[in-house]
């Protein structure tokens, strides 16, 4: 009896898998392997670089959402930072430090690695961005799938994040 | 036996192919009804929306529901008079006060009628009320948040049932109360009622900008059953009509001795004359003892406040005010059509409803044309304020709603149908069975001037046979007939929860844009709210404990606590930093005496945990909030109550 039920089980599994839509091969045995999810990506997709997603630079890539160009004056506007410095406190800390990872990346230093479009964009739709930008969708696994919240900011309040951030 | 298991698992399997893989190769086979044109007006395709919202009173459950039509699909329970510990709701700090009464903390009551607010007699979806019958009590709901943001109690009613109806302008929401009681009460014996007892109509204004419920007066009338109601509207707009049973006053035996008189009465109301007669000083101040509950979104708050005093109004101090207007065989339902002229009192002894003219009432009053009067109130001729009589052939008429084409619905109990009929030339049009034992029905704005007159939902009584059985409890079934025809079609068939007594309906265009989809955090006047985790924090004040804390996917700020002692009462306010569109955090702890709450993006709520023992307590987040949902959780350490142990608290240290 014992042996039908595994059976049984077996097979639906296996009709469940051939129905999902996806084709992905069945794996045999069983893993405790964690970095099995990344290692699939990267069997799909032609490795672009050994370096964590967060000390990745990637000045070039501007991410997807409503921000397409910003231009940074050379001067820091310090009324925007103090509001920015303030949003941070009351949207960001949840899981941001500035000097140090703690559920997302640190903040310090952020513009070295990332567009400020890519910043703003990241702030004002995180879904979109870890769904189509590829150093979203590497961050949100390096970052143990803790999806960044949407916080519901303006633009004009991301800019001022953004303005902040400048001072890092 | 083996064989057997072998071809089961066999069949299951096979059934479960062709359900996960199904598709074209199907179709040919499929379920004939669902091919059929009633399948195709109720089907809301995945991801399509309802065209209609319709708000189901839950009678015992003591809340509101809300559903979509057509496709009967269930949105929500509101919680309003009964503790629901799916939210929190009466157990959190903030909204124990909403349930607060002159009788104490009463954490149920018997909801009956919504009513949806209006402006020029159309539906405007600012609020929606309802009543509750046994502790009496109206509430008022926000249709942007759909919470419950005000109760206030109705004293010197005793089971508030011809209520929550509004006037088409939302002036007033009225409390007709259904038992007629000693007014003040007082101890006296029960047989002597007649003469004694009386009914209090009460009408509560309406604050325009926030919708504040006050009590403006309180006719206090003869000691009959006042058992529903509904505005004038149009040319009768100032009246307010009731339906009355039991004019004999008896007081016992009621299913027998309150069937003695052929004729009850439709009560007509002129209150905007009894308005002006209390705006120029009218009405004798009473004491009274009730709450008044008020939910505050900006602080998340409920307070309740005991009001003291009651202005009463003698109808017989206010001549031309108050007629009775005599209705065979115990009416129950009192339905006004949307133009405003008709006034239908459906007698439930009776197989015929009978129709009143606003015009002939008027002038009948004009030409004081009474038939005697009771307690002093004139009864106008029944032949004079006539207009006509729905002979239908059904038996046991209830209530009745209204399309905007000129045609009434009403339901028959006893002969569990719906009844479409013409107004002016009274005539039966079609009927239509039900299942079972039919009490109201809705139209979408079917009392109102404006009815959206598409579909009409029947609410019964028994359900029977009607679904899968589940033992002798089963929930009410409702049936949702297409009336957009001559003739009505049954579409669907759709159980529902509690047992509803009335429900209002709106078209989906006028409350969906508003629904309300966060709370900013940054609008949060909670005075135990977080705005950032820096503020995270536990106070200790004497025994009490304060911890100040804040959520956010997938943690809790802070998540270790020590310091906490046996003994102590523990207030857990949690804030939650969610900004995003449906992304609630729940809040558990071992033992809680409560329940969990349920905490909307930037709200702050508060759950008391009283720790009896020494160890180490976890807490965690109830409601899947992400991937990392399951590591959402904390501890708190409990010392004995001696222990010197300082507060501490912290996160990710």
């Amino acid at each position: 009896m014992k042996v039908n039920i595994a059976i049984y089980s077996v097979l639906c599994a296996f009709f469940l898998f051939a129905c999902g839509g996806k084709e992905e091969k069945k794996k045999d045995g069983f893993s405790v392997d964690r970095t099995k999810s990344t290692e699939k990506v990267e069997e799909t997709t032609p490795k672009t670089s050994e370096v964590p997603a967060s000390q990745r630079i990637t000045l070039d890539n501007k991410g997807v959402g409503q921000i397409k160009e910003i231009t940074l004056d050379p001067e820091i506007d310090d009324a925007m930072v103090t509001k920015g410095a303030e949003l941070f406190k009351t949207n960001c800390t949840a899981c941001h430090k500035t000097d140090k990872r703690f559920i997302g990346p640190k903040m310090e230093g952020i513009l070295d690695r990332r567009s400020p479009e890519w910043v703003m964009n990241m702030i004002l739709d995180p879904k979109l961005m870890t769904e189509e930008d590829r150093c979203a969708k590497d961050l949100l696994v390096e970052f143990n799938g803790a999806a960044m919240s949407n916080q519901n900011l303006t633009v004009e309040q991301t800019r001022s994040l953004l303005e902040f951030f400048r001072t890092l | 036996m083996k064989k057997y298991h072998y071809y089961m698992m066999a069949l299951i399997g096979v059934a479960m192919i062709i359900s996960s893989c199904g598709n074209g190769s199907n179709k040919s086979s499929s379920n004939g009804a669902l091919g059929s044109s009633a399948a195709e007006k109720v089907y809301v395709a995945p991801g399509q929306q309802d065209e209609f919202y319709a708000f189901l009173s839950g009678g015992y459950s003591g809340n509101l529901t809300v559903y979509g039509l057509p496709s009967g699909r269930m949105f929500k329970e509101i919680p309003v008079f009964s503790q629901f510990p799916t939210s929190g709701y009466g157990y959190s700090e903030e909204t124990k006060p909403m349930l607060n009464t002159s009788f104490g903390f009463v954490p149920w009551d018997d909801a009956h009628h919504p009513d949806i607010s209006q402006t020029n007699g159309e539906l405007d979806g600012r609020w929606i009320f309802i009543n509750g019958n046994n502790t009496p009590r109206v509430a008022r709901i926000n249709l942007s948040t759909f919470e419950t943001e005000e109760i206030i109690e109705v004293p010197n009613s005793a089971g508030n049932h011809s209520s929550s109806f509004i006037t088409e302008n939302t002036e007033y929401v009225v409390a007709g109360t259904r038992f007629s009681v000693p007014v003040p009460q007082k101890d006296m014996p029960i047989n002597e009622y007649k003469g004694n007892f009386k009914g209090a109509l009460t009408f509560i204004s309406v604050e325009q900008e926030h919708g504040n419920m006050d009590i403006k007066f309180q006719l206090l009338m003869p000691g009959f059953n006042y058992d529903l109601s509904h505005p004038g509207r149009g040319d009768s707009h100032g009246w307010f009509f009731f339906t009355t049973y039991n004019t004999e006053e008896a007081n016992s035996l009621m299913e027998v001795n309150s069937s003695q008189n052929d004729k009850d009465f439709i009560a007509a109301v002129n209150w905007k004359k009894i308005e002006e007669y209390v705006n120029n000083g009218g009405g004798t101040k009473m004491p009274a003892d009730y709450a008044h509950n008020v939910y505050d979104e900006g602080t998340h708050m409920g307070t309740s406040t005991m009001k003291k005093e009651v202005l009463t109004v003698d109808p017989l101090k206010v001549p031309g005010a108050v007629f009775f207007l005599p209705t065979p065989k115990s009416p129950h339902g009192c339905d006004v059509d949307p133009t405003g002229q008709y006034i239908i009192g459906n007698g439930k002894l009776s197989a015929d409803l009978t129709v009143h003219s606003f015009d002939k009432m008027i002038v009948a009053i004009e030409d004081e044309k009474f038939d005697g009067e009771a307690y002093g109130i004139p009864i106008l001729k029944f032949e004079d304020v006539l207009a006509g009589t729905v002979k239908s052939g059904g038996l046991g008429p209830l209530h009745t709603e209204f399309d905007e084409k000129g045609n009434a619905y009403t339901t028959f109990f006893i002969s569990s149908e719906v009844v479409k009929w013409k107004l002016g030339t009274w005539e039966v049009i079609d009927r239509k069975p039900t299942f079972y034992s039919v009490g109201h029905l809705m139209i979408p704005g079917g009392n109102s001037r404006k009815p959206f007159g598409k579909y009409v939902v029947a609410m019964n009584k028994i359900t029977k046979d009607r679904y899968l059985p589940t033992g002798p409890e089963m929930e009410h079934s409702a049936q949702i007939y297409d009336i957009s025809g001559e003739k009505m079609e049954l579409i669907y068939d759709f159980p529902t929860h509690g047992e509803p007594h009335y429900a209002a309906g709106c078209p989906a265009e006028l409350l969906a844009p508003k629904s309300k989809k966060i709370y900013r955090l940054d609008d949060n006047k909670h005075p135990y709210a977080v705005s950032n985790p820096s503020e995270a924090r536990v106070e200790r004040n004497g025994k009490e404990v304060h911890i100040y804390m804040s959520t956010i996917r997938s943690h809790f700020t802070p998540d270790n606590i020590e310091g906490v002692k046996v003994g102590d009462k523990v207030y857990f306010h949690i804030t939650n930093h969610e900004q995003d569109f449906d992304v609630p955090h729940g809040f558990s702890i071992i033992g809680q005496n409560t329940s969990e709450l349920l905490v909307m993006p930037g709200q702050t709520k508060t759950s008391i945990w009283e720790p009896k023992k020494v160890g180490v307590w976890p807490f965690y987040c109830t409601d899947f909030c992400s991937a990392l949902h399951q590591e959402m959780q904390g501890y708190v350490r409990v010392s004995p109550a001696n222990s010197d142990i300082e507060l501490s608290w912290s996160l990710g240290e």
